[in-house]
């Protein structure tokens, strides 16, 4: 069935897209990004301009989502802060891969005592009631925008180092290791060109599951208006805009709330569905 | 047993401080002051305030008498709200958030682990899904999507219940609801995980081959192995329960600890901060605390080592 000059990853794509599901939500989250990224150019409306002779209109042929109290099309304004927290859910699991990789890395590498003082800050830091941090630092600085990213990717590189760590500690026993080393490859060398390749699955596995949940922490953020802050739109803030007047105007929480949902269902089919590309061990369907 | 654990509850003090000197760094370095909502501080009021609360000392100093009015319980007087301990300010809000999070902790595991279960026993079946789809509904819809949307029908449409506030006696009901149903989807998918793994050891073939029941297999043999990753989950899950949501108390206006938190924090009332964030810590400690404990007894083979 598998042809035989396959390389993994032809052949993780090979299993991914043999999925409904996963075509599905690829599908969507590509059409999601163009649309975020290039619809607002093209749109009919633009997210500052009132029309307050239709402030708080249902939805309808002019406003397909409907238009808020200040009479802004709701809209354009979704697919604006869909720009906001798909940029924030990229940028803080990138600042998180970096950081839990290259710790995951170290300390799977390090001398034991090291790796083992590493890995207690690690189980430390696990127990920190992180919420309350974020609260804390996006109160107390200025409500900045960097901080933000900084602070959401700080908190989920937890995980990934452990992960990473394992699979160092399970890689480096193996024999393709000892002969680098014989040959004279400094730790340097053996972490860059043998651990990094090895481990770029479980890198993308986790990754792919930690955008869900960054973007899950912005919106709560957002929702609390601690993160994104008007007349910026994040999805947060719209949906915690939408249930301040859900009473008068339900579909002004009901559109971002929908388009925030599928996002994450999309998400987290699409981790789901990479784990079991990536790695045919675990799959136990 | 005893030497595991202490070493365990050694770690929780030191995660406890930990978490008591960073927030008193992070506080310090922050700009604004308590007083500065009070006009015409003169120079020398503010003099005598700064001697009073030992704000003119080295910051070293500062930090050491932070830590031992902490380790003699007695964190002092609110910053905002005068007269007020923070002690008191905890002991009011915290029954307020367990009132409602207690019963969402038993919404969740009283129906996520019958459903997770049940999906683990009929793979592939009808109900495998359905349980599967709820468990993925309740990832799909976080509390500030499915808290507005329980409060706008059950509260605001069908007025079974007040859709904010905590006046009646029937307001917990919503929020933990809200939070039990959410808790209840991660609780499924993990038993079903942690059942489906177990129930293909060899151990589970053996008991079946010696005749034992599926009952006696699943709840005698399989559940003490499967429900681990469950138990993990739990404890940290449990802390942030009882000491309440800070999205579901800002959408049904509950005055628990998560809001008090919030407003702490935009209020600069240094002190209710701190002593919040050393709450939620002590939690946190105490609940991974009971379930190390739990996860040692039910399972011989982690056993009370040290790492």
């Amino acid at each position: 069935m598998s042809a035989i000059s396959e390389t993994p990853w032809q052949g993780a794509w090979r299993r991914l897209i043999s999925r409904p599901g996963s075509v599905v939500s690829l599908l969507f989250l590509a059409g999601l990004v163009v649309l975020c990224v290039a619809g607002p150019w093209f749109w009919p409306y633009s997210e500052s301009v009132q029309d307050l002779e239709r402030a708080a209109s249902p939805p309808s042929w002019s406003h397909w989502l409907g238009t808020d109290p200040l009479g802004r099309d709701l809209a354009v304004r979704v697919l604006k802060g869909g720009q906001m927290s798909l940029l924030v859910g990229l940028v803080a699991t990138l600042v998180a891969v970096v950081i839990g990789v290259s710790y995951g890395l170290v300390s799977g590498m390090a001398w034991r005592w090291l790796d083992a003082f590493m890995m207690r800050i690690v189980d430390i830091l696990y127990a920190f009631p992180f919420m309350v941090f974020v609260i804390l630092l996006t109160v107390m600085f200025e409500r900045k925008l960097w901080l933000l990213f900084a602070a959401i990717g700080a908190v989920e590189w937890l995980t990934m180092a452990r992960v990473i760590r394992g699979q160092v500690l399970a890689l480096k026993k193996l024999e393709f290791i000892t002969a680098a080393r014989a040959y004279g490859a400094t730790t340097g060398q053996i972490l860059m060109k043998h651990l990094l390749p090895n481990v770029a699955g479980v890198i993308v596995i986790y990754a792919s599951l930690t955008i869900p949940g960054v973007m899950l922490l912005e919106a709560t953020l957002s929702f609390l208006g601690l993160g994104v802050q008007p007349p910026n739109a994040s999805w947060g803030v719209l949906i915690s805009e939408g249930a301040a007047s859900m009473q008068a105007y339900p579909w002004l929480l009901i559109g971002p709330a929908v388009f925030f949902s599928a996002t994450l269902l999309a998400l987290n089919t699409l981790g789901d569905a990479l784990r079991d590309a990536l790695d045919p061990k675990s799959m136990t369907e | 047993m005893l030497r595991f654990f202490i070493s365990r509850l050694l770690q929780g003090m030191i995660v406890i401080v930990a978490v008591i000197v960073v927030t008193f760094l992070m506080l310090k370095k922050a700009p604004g002051s308590p007083y500065d909502k009070e006009r015409g501080t003169s120079a020398v009021a503010r003099e005598k305030l700064d001697q009073l609360y030992g704000l003119d000392k080295p910051a070293h100093v500062q930090l050491w008498m932070h830590l031992q009015k902490y380790a003699w319980l007695d964190p002092g007087p609110s910053d905002r709200y005068k007269g007020k301990s923070v002690v008191e300010i905890i002991a009011d809000s915290f029954p307020v958030s367990a009132a409602f999070g207690l019963p969402a902790l038993l919404i969740a595991i009283g129906l996520g682990v019958p459903l997770g279960a049940l999906a683990a026993l009929k793979p592939g079946s009808l109900e495998d899904r359905a349980a599967m789809l709820f468990a993925t509904l309740g990832i799909c819809a976080p509390s500030l999507v499915l808290g507005p949307v329980i409060a706008m029908v059950f509260g605001l449409e069908l007025g079974w219940f007040n859709a904010s506030g905590w006046y009646d006696s029937g307001d917990w009901v919503l929020p933990a609801a809200t939070l039990g149903i959410i808790y209840a989807a991660y609780v499924a998918r993990l038993t079903r995980g942690g059942l489906r793994e177990t129930l293909a050891k060899d151990f589970i073939r053996t008991a079946r081959a010696k005749g034992a029941s599926e009952g006696a297999v699943v709840f005698r043999h399989a559940f003490k192995l499967a429900c681990l990753p469950l138990l993990n989950f739990l404890g940290p899950a449990a802390a942030g329960l009882l000491t309440g949501s800070f999205v579901i108390e800002i959408v049904f206006q509950i005055p628990g600890l998560g809001q008090h938190l919030v407003s702490a924090a935009v209020n600069r009332d240094y002190a209710l901060a701190s002593a919040t964030a050393a709450f939620y810590a002590a939690m946190i400690v105490g609940f991974n605390l009971v379930v190390d404990v739990v996860q040692a007894l039910l399972n011989p083979r982690i056993g009370f080592h040290e790492s």
